[in-house]
């Protein structure tokens, strides 16, 4: 298990006086938890208490990097604004158009020529290319929203599907369909942008 | 025979819950004929090891 950074759990920080590296990491925090929540002023808020929640703990502990660790704390309390969130119902989940997932497929349901996913080499390779990590994250930032919120609920944050489905009241079968969908179009998103970019290095 | 259409539906699911036997075997021996669902496939479990380091990644050395 790795360390966590709950509430009620010490957190674990590096010791130095770590504020100036900090707020070199303030940037990233904000894309990363705009890209979360999708609200810019909460995100701004969320960043500025993870901030001063790592500032105040510092010099407990030197076993994590700075960076993962002030992540840990800002993830965790991305995870309470979504848990929170999600008390209200969602609408309207599964009203997106679908012209273009269908279009992908013959009348007999086999890949149209043009739309057959492609080899995308070695997961080393991909995962090493900073390319990609800006690619997927502005595949991400294209899913619709709802798709996307329960999207980042199962994968980023590693709920089970239950879970979400019974925080959002939606039946397991309507979480399998939009976790279909969201899988759906960000691959094809990465591919059609990703591997052009690839092919032309 | 099992289509393309269903095969990446069952991919999907078989992130969220786990297949069936008869589900599993189906979707093997599709997978062992399907180019483009093997890729299908192997593109699925990135995605999903690329979802779990978003944000907080190590730089690179």
């Amino acid at each position: 298990m790795c360390a966590e950074a709950s509430s009620d759990k010490p957190v674990t920080s590096p010791q130095d006086n770590d504020s100036g590296q900090i707020s070199a990491l303030r940037d990233e925090m904000l894309r990363f938890a705009t890209l979360q929540l999708r609200d810019t002023h909460l995100a701004e808020d969320v960043v500025h208490e993870a901030i001063v929640a790592a500032l105040k703990s510092s010099g407990n502990n030197q076993s994590a990097s700075l960076k993962t660790w002030i992540f840990a704390i800002l993830r965790n309390k991305i995870v309470d604004i979504i848990r929170e969130r999600s008390r209200h119902p969602v609408e309207q989940l599964l009203d997106e158009d679908l012209g273009d997932l269908d279009a992908q497929f013959n009348n007999r349901g086999h890949w149209n020529k043009e739309h057959k996913p492609v080899n995308w080499g070695h997961p080393e390779t991909v995962l090493a290319n900073e390319q990609f990590w800006l690619i997927f994250e502005a595949c991400l930032n294209h899913l619709p929203e709802n798709t996307a919120r329960v999207f980042m609920m199962r994968e980023h944050l590693g709920l089970e599907i239950r879970e979400i489905c019974n925080e959002l009241s939606i039946s397991e079968s309507n979480c399998w369909v939009i976790m279909h969908r969201a899988r759906m179009r960000l691959r094809m998103c990465l591919e059609d942008n990703f591997l052009q970019e690839e092919d032309a290095l | 025979m099992m289509n393309c259409k269903h095969a990446t539906s069952l991919m999907s699911q078989g992130q969220d819950r786990e297949l069936t036997l008869a589900e599993r075997m189906q979707l093997k021996v599709h997978l062992m004929i399907c180019n483009g669902c093997s890729n299908y496939n192997k593109q699925l479990q990135l995605i999903r090891e690329t979802m779990k380091h978003l944000g907080g990644r190590n730089p690179e050395h």
